[in-house]
């Protein structure tokens, strides 16, 4: 009989990249005009995928897929979509 | 040592009886006949503090089994019970349980499948899902459904495979016989409390059963397949551990009657199999070297067991209470050709359908018909 470990479930952990270089799917980029953000936060309470750092208001372009969300959500238009070069 | 309660019970409040001695913890439940009275004895334990347990009702069977996987996943012990079309509508759900390696066992009351509806026992149910990778008993008494369902948790819970613990509809769910019901601590021994090494836990987030690509599934089928087929060596052990604690035995992979010298072997499962033993008496007295092999394990099929048993040059008649639809015959036959090729050619096989949507199987026709096989 084989050994059965939890390794023969099926059970990932969450990692930060686990699905990859998402950043890549991206066909715009939200860009933060600084001076107009207020940093009340919406932009990072709203986005999907958690790449909206809190305090100073960046995006982890490494696994932002640009669904636009934070630049919808923005109350005072500070982000910006940008179409990827 | 305490002696067994012997009491006169249903097929159906036998394995209600046996969830409550195996301490389980979860039952989701969605009534279909003949299964209903094993949901519904649970339900009044559950209700009258006989049974510490937590009674699901859901809208479906789908339902309950998708219930059944996710109390299992959290580290529940989990029983459930279906019959027929109920059964084909966790199909789906059945697949997760298995390749999700949850220690489900659930009791599917044979029943035959609509169109047209009936409401009695055949096999097409349980043996419509044997590819889903659940393992498969069957049972041919109201005592040996209670002993399966114990040692179906323990193999189950040994190798993270769930379980499927057919009986017949009314023949065995609704008949009386007498039940010997072993002393709680025998089975608490036999039995320990579920102590899985992993479960879903809200302070260790994790996820379960997530997207793989093909190089992380094609493993998880094959450890699948292969922890299935470790259940042989284990249906063998939990069986002797049983009797050494019980003093019951019903089998282990497999039952056998007057096998030893028998020229014309009949074949078969659950409650026709019992029968069948009075039809090996009649035809002995005929003059006839009969015997009965009962596979008691119909997923893993044992083909090891089968073949170390089967007498020289023997003629199996294997009895079919199912279709093997595009073929001639019965599924059951296909599983012991499929079994015994290139390695007892001295066997023949022959086959018969009989007892479609619960037409009764007495002994005397099933003689009869083991007799006119002879002669084909």
């Amino acid at each position: 009989m084989k050994s059965v470990t939890k390794e023969h479930r099926p059970i990932s952990w969450p990692t930060k990249g686990s699905g990859g270089d998402t950043g890549s799917w991206r066909t715009h980029r939200p860009v933060v005009d600084i001076k107009k953000c207020t940093k009340c936060q919406f932009c990072w309470v709203y986005c999907p995928e958690a790449v909206i750092e809190r305090e100073e208001i960046t995006i982890d372009y490494q696994y932002c897929k640009g669904c636009g969300v934070c630049a919808l959500e923005c109350p005072v238009g500070a982000i910006s979509m940008e179409k990827e070069e | 040592m305490k002696s067994p309660q012997i009491i006169m019970e249903t097929g159906a409040h036998a394995a209600a009886l046996a969830v409550k001695s195996a301490r389980v913890d979860v039952v989701p439940g969605y009534p279909i006949t003949p299964q209903t009275s094993i949901m519904e004895a649970i339900a009044a334990m559950v209700e009258n503090g006989e049974m510490n347990a937590r009674f699901i009702p859901v809208e479906g069977e789908h339902s309950a089994m998708a219930a059944a996987v996710a109390a299992s996943a959290a580290g529940a012990r989990v029983f459930t019970a279906t019959s027929a079309n109920g059964l084909l509508y966790m199909h789906e759900v059945l697949h997760m349980a298995s390749g999700g390696r949850l220690p489900v066992v659930m009791c599917n009351v044979n029943r035959g499948i609509f169109a047209p509806w009936t409401l009695w026992a055949d096999h097409q149910d349980s043996f419509a899902q044997r590819d889903t990778g659940w393992i498969q008993y069957h049972c041919s008494s109201n005592q040996e459904v209670f002993n399966t369902i114990l040692q179906a948790f323990r193999v189950a819970e040994q190798i993270n495979v769930p379980v499927m613990v057919n009986f017949d509809g009314f023949a065995i769910s609704h008949c009386l016989m007498p039940l010997a019901i072993p002393p709680q601590e025998d089975i608490d021994r036999f039995l320990p409390l579920h102590e899985p090494e992993w479960r879903l836990d809200p302070t260790h987030p994790s996820s379960f059963s997530n997207v793989t690509n093909a190089a992380e599934y094609a493993p998880f089928r094959r450890m699948l397949s292969d922890d299935i087929l470790a259940s042989i060596a284990l249906t063998k052990k939990a069986a002797q551990e049983y009797q050494e604690i019980t003093g019951m035995w019903d089998g282990d992979t497999i039952d056998t009657y007057r096998l030893e010298d028998a020229e014309v072997v009949a074949f078969a499962i659950n409650s026709m199999a019992a029968e069948l033993k009075l039809s090996v008496d009649i035809l002995r007295e005929q003059g006839i070297k009969a015997g009965l092999l009962r596979p008691r394990l119909y997923l893993p099929f044992p083909a090891e067991d089968i073949i170390s048993v089967l007498p020289q040059n023997a003629q199996v008649m294997v009895l079919d209470r199912n279709y093997n639809f595009g073929h001639q015959g019965g599924i059951l036959a296909s599983e012991l050709k499929s079994a015994l090729h290139g390695r007892r050619n001295d066997i023949t096989v022959k086959n018969r359908v009989m007892g479609i949507g619960g037409i009764d199987l007495t002994r005397r026709f099933m003689a009869a018909e083991i007799r006119a096989m002879m002669d084909e």
